[in-house]
């Protein structure tokens, strides 16, 4: 029954969905004050809520594991833990794009209720277009993935009891990527709406910079936690591979990075108006073209996920509608959108400029290097593309990008000089050259994690100079954003070369009781035993670490055998300190008695991922200091209407 | 045998023994020289594991893997160029089993669009800037 | 009309293109051998199974075109080929074996339930034939030509139909 309602419940949105494209669609002809107009809004509402009931309906039938519906079957087991019985709703294909099409109604719901800062029409072009994307999600779901099939007869029991996607990591990984797609949808169909309006302002673009922050704060969370997982998950120590399925989620981060700084640019100096238009057409299709790469099954990656060759068509297909239709759009007005307001090189609006081409450029290697072997394989001819090319060949843009991060929030907007900030420049390069000749002297670092290492000590330094002269208390919030997210690149980007840089590797065949070294750590097998956990049985190693002859660290990291599905996995241990971690891994038996094991010290490691979390604070706090702001002058412009109607009165 | 690899793979555990035999020596071992087993590392990592969707053979419990790895370490060991050793297992796989491509006639557009695109963001910068004054 | 307006829509519909091609195409996991019109590299490997002789690539060089096999005991697929290659062996085809990564008793058990089509039968623990020929998978089969030049490789398990197939490429490397 509740999962009929939650079908119906999908059809109605759907339904919804068509009317809100339609009336807003007519509104353009007929005009905003039109009756039609009039239904654009609370259809986007209904909807959302529609959207809500039906998730609720599947979150109800899983955590109930009603093995009736086909979906539960499938992908759940009545003695999963609870927690793990309601992330499997989304942890399948049908379940996240229901999530997603949830987010989506709900993100277009809040549109049509509380923004009002746009002319009526453009808004009516948005809700349209937002409704249009929103309508493929529901056919998709409804004509090819329905959540809610039943079986006939049910079954007796769930076949989801993989225990290696019993994971929290994994439960909330996909839902914070969706987040971020969907903030980029909205940020589509603004742009889109705008582009249809020719109403490309800084109005437009304060409207749309909370999405694309929220999006942009999403996906560096998704990212940073997904590479976490990939390093102690994996047990070989690396945080990034340069995958198909990695960089099908960097892309729209990249994306979503220059679309941030040229909304910026549009909101505050009215200019890059074109620009900003374009970027927010290609933010979303790279979340669509990364959905598209990860789910068709077309690239071979190491990350799992259900891959179906029809759905990889009807994603295809609504990729070629969504962003077909936008690109076409595109080329047909953005001649007649002016491009806004001039400005010099040596200004806020140059530096940003600058850095949008260079995101573009890593964006543009990228997306040749994952679609490259593609192309290959049409013809037959199979390619890698790996670390070796990405690295290099996206330094050549993100080099020049670190330099001008670390002068640009320094420089005015619109016109400035060199010598202003003469003493600043001085610093930074003065910490540039000086990093590389000390970090050069320790010798047998290769170009890249040296050229890192000097751009972080620089880049990390430099992000705080915006704050010099200002008193920090009544310094706005954005601006705390800025300088703490840029100061989260240059501590990741520390974290990274360092790890690339000093990481030791050991690989021994212990005896019990017979000790190794890795960089400064001294660690000894102490036993190899039995262990057992519910539905796991292990052979665990105890082991003794010390660091630099200091206090022991008992580890026990484990091989360990599932019974359903029948699967082994290495369960590695990470061993934290300030600067760096020791991670550990359990291998086979080896001839003799003796247990392989392997070991890293990965200094300052973890600095890739505190750099993100840095990242992704630096967002928040902008996203505070702008929704804040947005309130406040709503308020205000409240209060005015009310004394002018207020003094209307007596007239 | 493949798919069962595969599938293993893709859950990013190895199969259950999947064969009884023993890995290579230099499987799980490291070169006594410390150079040679550097060299040994960093070509490892951008050599495709041929069984496994999408890893280097440094980072894969395949025993094909392993036996890669064995390879490589004994070639490093006698004193072949890492370059010698990717040359010889291209000469056998062919560009899928290097992950850093070479330039050659199936390749060449990996390495010209990044000189396009150079030059394109010169040409958009230029363009901009020139304008402004 | 600005034409570079139209680039953006333009790469766009290029990767639609090569999207909706490779979407057309069945899936090819198969990395092929580049060692094919390549001699065999020198390899000597020791016997496997008691009363056959080992495998060393001099011995390809007589002027006998042979079928090279790949296979190992723990293969589930090498049990699906087992009557194929009793089948090529029946037509008069000589196949050598070379096992890999795999314990003599096992080889031994395999062959007294399976069958034993092979001339002479190696143990290669190491896979270094296998990465010697460029094979990357269990089983696989190669044609190799009278001079030892390697003309044909079959990836996967041979199948009846495949049975025609590989006769034909041997009768071709013996002329």
């Amino acid at each position: 029954m509740i999962a009929e309602l939650g079908l119906a419940a999908l059809w109605l949105a759907a339904a919804l969905a068509f009317l809100q494209m339609a009336a807003g669609a007519l509104a353009l002809r007929a005009g905003p004050d039109s009756e039609i107009a009039r239904l654009t809004r609370p259809g986007a509402v209904v909807q959302g809520a529609l959207a809500l009931v039906s998730f609720a309906a599947l979150l109800y039938v899983f955590a109930v594991t009603d093995l009736s519906v086909a979906l539960v079957a499938a992908n759940s087991h009545s003695l999963k833990p609870w927690i793990y019985k309601v992330s499997g709703a989304w942890g399948n294909h049908e379940g996240s794009m229901l999530l997603w099409v949830t987010v989506m109604a709900l993100a277009g719901g809040l549109i049509a209720l509380v923004e009002r800062r746009l002319p009526e029409r453009t808004m009516q072009a948005t809700l349209a277009a937002q409704g249009f994307v929103a309508l493929g999600f529901y056919a998709f779901l409804l004509l090819s993935s329905n959540p809610f099939a039943r079986l006939e007869p049910a079954a007796r029991e769930g076949l989801g009891l993989n225990p290696l996607l019993q994971d929290i990591g994994l439960a909330l990984h996909p839902p914070t990527l969706y987040l971020g797609y969907v903030g980029l949808s909205v940020a589509f169909s603004f742009a889109v709406g705008a582009l249809l309006t020719r109403q490309v302002t800084p109005d437009f673009a304060r409207v749309m910079r909370p999405w694309v922050l929220g999006a942009w704060i999403f996906l560096t969370l998704g990212i940073t936690a997904g590479s976490y997982w990939a390093y102690y998950e994996l047990g070989w120590g690396g945080w990034w591979f340069w995958d198909p399925v990695e960089n099908a989620s960097l892309m729209p981060w990249l994306a979503a990075t220059a679309l941030l700084h040229s909304v910026s640019v549009l909101a505050s100096r009215d200019a890059l108006r074109v620009w900003t238009i374009m970027l927010g057409v290609v933010a979303f299709s790279m979340s669509m073209v990364g959905t598209f790469l990860v789910r068709s099954g077309i690239l071979t990656s190491v990350h799992a996920f259900a891959v179906d060759p029809e759905r990889g068509s009807f994603i295809l297909a609504l990729l070629a509608i969504y962003i077909g239709g936008a690109l076409l759009l595109f080329a047909l007005r953005a001649a007649t959108i002016s491009e806004g307001e001039r400005f010099s090189v040596a200004s806020r609006e140059g530096a940003l400029v600058f850095n949008n081409v260079m995101l573009s450029g890593i964006l543009a290697i990228v997306l040749l290097g994952t679609l490259y072997p593609l192309l290959t394989e049409a013809f037959g001819v199979r390619v890698s593309v790996g670390p070796p090319y990405f690295n290099p060949v996206s330094a050549i843009f993100a080099i020049p990008m670190f330099a001008v991060m670390a002068v640009g929030p320094l420089l005015r907007w619109r016109r400035d000089r060199w010598g202003r900030i003469g003493k600043q420049l001085a610093l930074i390069a003065a910490l540039l050259l000086a990093g590389l000749v000390l970090i050069s002297m320790i010798g047998g670092i290769a170009l890249l994690p040296l050229l890192g290492l000097a751009f972080a000590l620089a880049l990390g330094v430099a992000s705080f100079l915006p704050l010099r002269g200002r008193r920090l208390a009544r310094t706005p919030l954005a601006t705390w954003g800025m300088v703490i997210a840029h100061f989260g690149i240059a501590v990741s980007l520390f974290g990274m070369a360092s790890e690339s840089a000093f990481s030791t590797e050991r690989l021994a065949a212990l005896e019990i009781g017979q000790a190794t070294t890795v960089g400064p750590w001294q660690v000894e097998l102490a036993a190899v035993g039995p262990q057992a956990g519910p539905n796991w049985t292990a052979l665990a190693g105890q082991m003794v670490a010390r660091y630099d002859g200091g206090n022991p660290v008992e580890i026990v990291p484990m091989a360990r055998s599932f019974w359903a599905p029948p699967q082994q996995t290495s369960e590695s241990v990470l061993v934290t300190r300030w600067n760096g971690q020791l991670y550990a891994v359990l291998g086979d038996a080896a001839e003799g008695g003796r247990w392989q094991v392997r070991l890293w010290w990965k200094p300052f490691v973890t600095f890739i991922w505190y750099g993100g979390g840095l990242i992704a604070l630096g967002g928040m706090l902008s996203l505070i200091g702008r929704v804040a702001g947005d309130l406040k002058r709503r308020r205000v412009r409240r209060r005015a209407r009310q004394r002018r109607e207020d003094a209307e009165v007596p007239a | 045998m493949r798919r069962a690899v595969l599938l293993a793979v893709l859950m990013g555990a190895p199969l259950a023994a999947q064969d009884a035999m023993p890995p290579a020596p230099y499987a799980y071992r490291q070169l006594d020289d410390a150079a040679q087993e550097a060299e040994a590392q960093d070509l490892m990592e951008t050599l495709r594991c041929l069984k496994c969707q999408s890893q280097s053979i440094a980072d894969s419990d395949a025993p094909m893997a392993g036996d890669m790895r064995h390879q490589v370490r004994i070639r490093i060991a006698a004193g072949e160029d890492p370059a010698e050793v990717r040359g010889w297992l291209m000469d056998r796989y062919g560009d899928y089993v290097s992950y850093s491509p070479a330039m050659n006639v199936r390749t060449w557009p990996l390495f010209a669009v990044p000189g396009v695109l150079i030059l394109i963001a010169a040409a958009v910068l230029f363009r901009r800037f020139r304008r402004a004054r | 009309m600005n034409w570079r307006l139209w680039l953006p829509l333009t790469a766009f519909v290029a990767f639609l293109a090569i999207a909706a091609y490779s979407m057309s195409q069945p899936k090819d996991d198969f990395v092929r051998s580049e060692m094919v019109g390549e001699p065999l590299p020198y390899f000597s490997l020791p016997p496997a199974a008691e009363g056959q002789p080992g495998v060393s690539s001099t011995d390809f060089a007589d002027g006998k075109p042979r079928l090279l096999n790949i296979w190992a005991s723990w293969c589930l697929p090498c049990i699906a080929e087992a009557p194929q290659l009793a089948e090529l062996e029946r037509q008069g085809a000589e196949i050598v074996g070379v096992a890999i990564r795999d314990k003599p008793e096992d080889i031994a058990a395999f062959l007294a339930e399976h069958g034993n089509p092979y001339t002479s039968i190696g143990r290669d623990d190491l896979s270094e034939v296998q990465l010697g020929i460029g094979s990357s998978g269990v089983p696989e089969t190669f044609v190799i030509d009278g001079k030892g030049v390697i003309t044909y490789q079959h990836i996967g398990d041979i199948r009846e139909s495949d049975v025609p197939l590989l006769l034909e490429q041997l009768r071709e490397a013996g002329a």
